[in-house]
């Protein structure tokens, strides 16, 4: 992501786009690597998970009664429409609109914000029921919930650092725009993080029904 | 395909790429998939509940890595093989593990 420093700064409009063009598509291949390691990361994780939840599927259910549907489900809209509001905003860029391009960047910044507060709402829940990693209480609960509560825990916990740090890398592309770095002819710094947050949102895809909907 | 005929910000992208009508279909087809989903999981299917859930998160995943994440578009064959790849790197690794859970 820091390829577009390195190219220095020529001017030359054809300079800036001959090597945008290259470079773009090796920060565009690095990226989509990158992507593949977090799958990855996450594959594993799920695997545990449905490998527990197989062995304790009673378990499993009773203890995903204790989260809210509502709030699954709201969080699910919020990260879907913040993912709808990044790739606008590469849109935008690339139409050569930065006013927009920074309205959506602010829009989704925004919707990332909210969806840590439905979820920091969520945990702070969980704790004063007893219920957290090595709680009294949740260490009296039958083996499977225990399970299923720090796969919880850390499935999502791992998941709200990655939306933490989508939202730093946003702040240093709106930065950056300020100061010119990233424009219509050099987007590649955005449309990496772009690709970065859409994959936060598929990984949440899958995380929204496997916890909160066990039927 | 001469420098001279590029717009600013196309670079070396092929041209045809989703607009603001495609973006609002994807969004929408998310949105309805999500309520599907919850109803889904609210009707007592038993078994095949779990399949219906990840089928509908299945074909999210897919509309967000095609459109909103540009793989439809993609020109290069190195990005449009990673993701078979890693699903199919996960597929073995899934497979064989329930094959040591199940027949053990």
């Amino acid at each position: 992501m820091s390829g577009l420093e390195r190219e220095g700064d020529s001017d030359s409009r054809a300079g800036t786009r001959r090597a945008e063009g290259a470079d773009g598509d090796r920060g565009r291949i690095g990226m989509w690597l990158f992507i593949c390691t977090e799958i990855l990361l996450f594959g594993g994780l799920f695997l545990l998970y449905s490998v527990y939840r197989y062995k304790n599927q009673a378990d499993f259910r009773a203890a995903s009664l204790d989260l809210s549907r509502f709030d699954g489900a709201l969080n699910t809209l919020v990260l879907i429409t913040s993912s709808l509001t990044a790739a606008l905003a590469v849109h935008e860029l690339r139409a050569g609109r930065t006013a927009r391009t920074r309205l959506f960047i602010g829009a989704t910044l925004l919707l990332a914000l909210t969806f840590l507060t439905v979820k920091g709402f969520e945990w702070a829940a969980k704790f004063e029921h007893g219920l957290y990693p090595s709680a009294p209480h949740l260490l009296t609960l039958p083996p499977g919930q225990i399970l299923y509560f720090g796969l919880y825990f850390t499935m999502t916990g791992l998941h709200a650092i990655h939306v933490i740090v989508g939202m730093g890398v946003f702040g240093y592309v709106l930065r950056s725009i300020s100061k010119g770095r990233v424009g219509p002819g050099r987007p590649i710094l955005m449309e990496n993080a772009t690709l970065f947050w859409h994959l936060v949102d598929v990984i949440w895809i899958f995380l929204f029904p496997l916890f909160y909907l066990i039927s | 395909m001469s420098d001279a005929t590029l717009q600013p910000g196309e670079g070396r992208r092929p041209a045809p790429e989703p607009g603001y009508r495609s973006y609002l279909l994807v969004y929408a087809a998310l949105a309805c998939l999500t309520g599907l989903t919850v109803v889904s999981a609210s009707l007592n299917l038993g078994r095949i509940a779990i399949a219906i859930v990840l089928a509908i998160a299945g074909t999210k995943a897919v509309l967000v890595l095609l459109y909103f994440m540009h793989l439809r578009y993609e020109r290069r064959l190195l990005v449009k093989i990673l993701m078979p790849i890693v699903v199919a790197t996960l597929a073995i690794f899934i497979g064989l593990t329930y094959t040591d859970i199940l027949f053990r």
